[in-house]
């Protein structure tokens, strides 16, 4: 028995010192920088937050950048009692977050830092869909909708049962979805296939003839092949998303600015100070390559001379955030 | 007579249906494990490389890595291996040696059953409320350790009792004829003689702990963490959530590198349980009644 037992000790003993013997990072790096830099947030922005803190750590291998995945709402919480210091959000922050985080004297920076396009999705070998106006969207996925068909959504269609796919109600795509298209966040039917994964939407419409979805824009880029994008039509003539239509604003109302949230007490530490620093002049580079789109040039200028003169507050929050010009709310 | 033969080959009948059926039944979980192991090594077996195990998660699927899971996870598993092991065992002790009969004994084993059967976020949340928040350990290894071993604490617990329970009598009652104590008793016959079973307990236990997810979301195990932990007060992410990760971003290639992530998970867990069914053989063939 105590050999066991001895055994047993030195075989844990081994795995933690196995474990401890990991530890020593190659980082003889000239930078002085360390420290922590906490992120946590959306699922949506996390790609762009990894893109550059990967970038990050090259530059100053000390820092420790770590990012979590709570939700746009999870992350919140925690920003607003002051566990993290960079919150990751795909919608701008609610009037009652700010309520709570002011609770606690927790003051945000609000940067914008890319566009999200949502796309409209249908199968590829759906030869019907030319475009489809904000109404007809509209029609099909107001609550109560008495669309079953896809004739019931314009003459001539066919007389087919159309699938709807949709992203689960806790993400902030689908807030932004159904208040852009619904005219209030939250609000829709509810008889659709839901999945918060988009790889699950991807697998659905491609694989269903009559079947219509959105989702966020990278995750059309990556499966090209498989589906057929919509053009929308919010009043101006149908606009199919692309980087150009989504950064230059004519595709409408279906592109979203996407943001992260600085507390200005972590930005006075050298650490966050520079890591935000680098988010901003660095992004519109990595957004492409992680399937987003750049903000216009102006915009990363505008948010950088926010961060560094420590300017509070919101200028999306409460606002009807579709359709608007960026440079235009930070220099209001 | 003629009733009676024609009866047993009905009974034979029934006999050999049933017999196909539970063997029909075995296979078919048997094949989609195939099956499923299968998929997970076609695409990922290819990705595998000692590059893959060494280098940070990236944002391009063929410089992903997995070091800092890795490492995350053994660390944790490390420290809720020495957490709940002890207290796990010792309580079980406790228990069914000292304190096995009387009403305290009874509640305390209701309770511990029923705790078994909590969903697992549970115990997330109340990880959160008191190592994170109470007790101000933050978001680190240690913090999850703890949880981690709350989970799993019924679980090596009631094997345990089991074990113990399946010791015959007369080896306790030989060692006190002979004037052992009970502490003696226990300590060089009992234990030894309920070892093999304590340790199937435990290595159920910590498969469940290497694979879980929800509790460690919950208090807050991160996804891009691109060092490894070197104290127990350090962040950490573990396998299962950078796999979930990878798997649910849009790039094909993600599943590929999500299907290799897979595979050094198992590896993982397999090469722990095998060390600890070595121990457990040794151990039964050194006690025997």
């Amino acid at each position: 028995m105590k050999r066991i037992i001895t055994q047993l000790i030195s075989l844990s003993v081994a795995v933690l010192i196995i474990g401890c013997g990991g530890g020593n990072s190659d980082s003889s790096g000239g930078n002085a920088l360390s420290g922590y830099v906490k992120v946590d947030g959306s699922s949506t922005v996390f790609p762009i937050t990894e893109a550059v803190a990967e970038e990050f750590g090259k530059v100053h291998p000390k820092v420790r950048v770590t990012v979590g995945v709570s939700g746009t709402g999870g992350g919140f919480k925690k920003y607003a009692i002051g566990e993290i210091d960079i919150n990751d959000a795909s919608r701008p922050i609610k009037g009652k977050e700010i309520k709570k985080a002011s609770e606690n004297n927790v003051a945000f920076i609000e940067l914008p830092v890319a566009f999200d396009g949502l796309s409209v999705i249908v199968n590829k070998s759906n030869d019907w869909v030319d475009y489809l106006t904000k109404e007809e969207l509209h029609k099909i996925w107001k609550p109560g909708s008495t669309v079953k068909t896809w004739v019931d959504v314009r003459e001539g269609w066919p007389n087919e049962e159309i699938k709807l796919y949709g992203p689960g109600t806790d993400s902030g795509t689908f807030d932004y979805f159904t208040e852009a298209i619904n005219g209030k966040s939250q609000v829709c039917r509810s008889d659709f296939s839901k999945s918060e994964d988009d790889n699950v939407l991807v697998q659905g419409i491609a694989g269903d003839k009559h079947s219509l979805g959105f989702f966020g824009f990278a995750y059309y880029k990556e499966n090209k092949d498989k589906l057929k994008i919509v053009p929308i039509d919010g009043g101006d003539g149908p606009v199919a998303p692309t980087e150009t239509t989504i950064n230059n604003g004519t595709y409408q109302p279906l592109s979203r600015p996407i943001f992260i949230y600085v507390n200005p007490e972590s930005g006075k530490r050298p650490e966050v100070k520079a890591f935000v620093e680098f988010y901003m002049s660095n992004t519109k580079h990595l957004v492409s390559e992680v399937g987003y789109v750049a903000l216009p040039d102006k915009v990363y200028e505008l948010a950088l001379g926010r961060f560094q003169n420590s300017i509070t507050g919101s200028v999306f929050s409460g606002k009807n955030t579709v359709g608007v010009k960026i440079e235009n709310l930070l220099t209001e | 007579m003629n009733n009676f033969k024609s009866n047993i080959e009905k009974r034979k009948r029934i006999e050999s249906i049933f017999r196909t059926i539970c063997k029909a039944l075995t296979w078919t979980s048997l094949v989609i494990l195939v099956v499923l192991l299968y998929h997970v090594a076609e695409q990922g077996f290819h990705r595998l490389s000692p590059d893959f195990l060494s280098n940070f998660p990236s944002r391009f699927p063929d410089k992903a890595g997995i070091k800092s899971a890795l490492w995350g996870s053994i660390w944790l598993i490390s420290l809720v291996f020495l957490i709940s092991v002890p207290i796990g065992i010792s309580s079980a002790i406790y228990l069914e040696e000292y304190e096995n009969k009387g009403k305290l004994a009874r509640f305390i084993e209701v309770n511990i059953s029923n705790l078994a059967g909590v969903p697992s976020i549970v115990y997330g949340i109340l990880g959160l409320a008191i190592f994170v928040r109470f007790f101000g350990l933050d978001r680190s290894l240690i913090a999850g350790a703890f949880t981690m071993s709350l989970l799993i604490l019924p679980v090596i617990i009631i094997a345990s009792r089991e074990a113990l329970r399946a010791v015959p009598q007369s080896i306790r009652h030989g060692a006190y004829a002979l004037g052992a104590t009970q502490w003696q008793t226990i300590y060089h016959h009992v234990l030894p003689a309920a070892l093999p079973g304590i340790l199937t307990g435990v290595i159920l236990a910590m498969s469940r702990a290497i694979g879980e997810t929800a509790p460690l979301i919950m208090i807050g195990a991160l996804t891009y963490v691109a060092f490894v932990p070197e104290s127990i007060m350090d962040p950490f992410a573990t396998l299962p959530i950078q796999i979930f990760n990878w798997a649910s971003r849009p790039q094909a290639a993600f599943e590929e590198v999500a299907a290799a992530g897979i595979i050094v998970l198992l590896v993982v867990l397999l090469t722990m349980n095998l060390a600890a069914v070595i121990i457990r053989n040794y151990a039964q063939r050194k006690y025997r009644w």
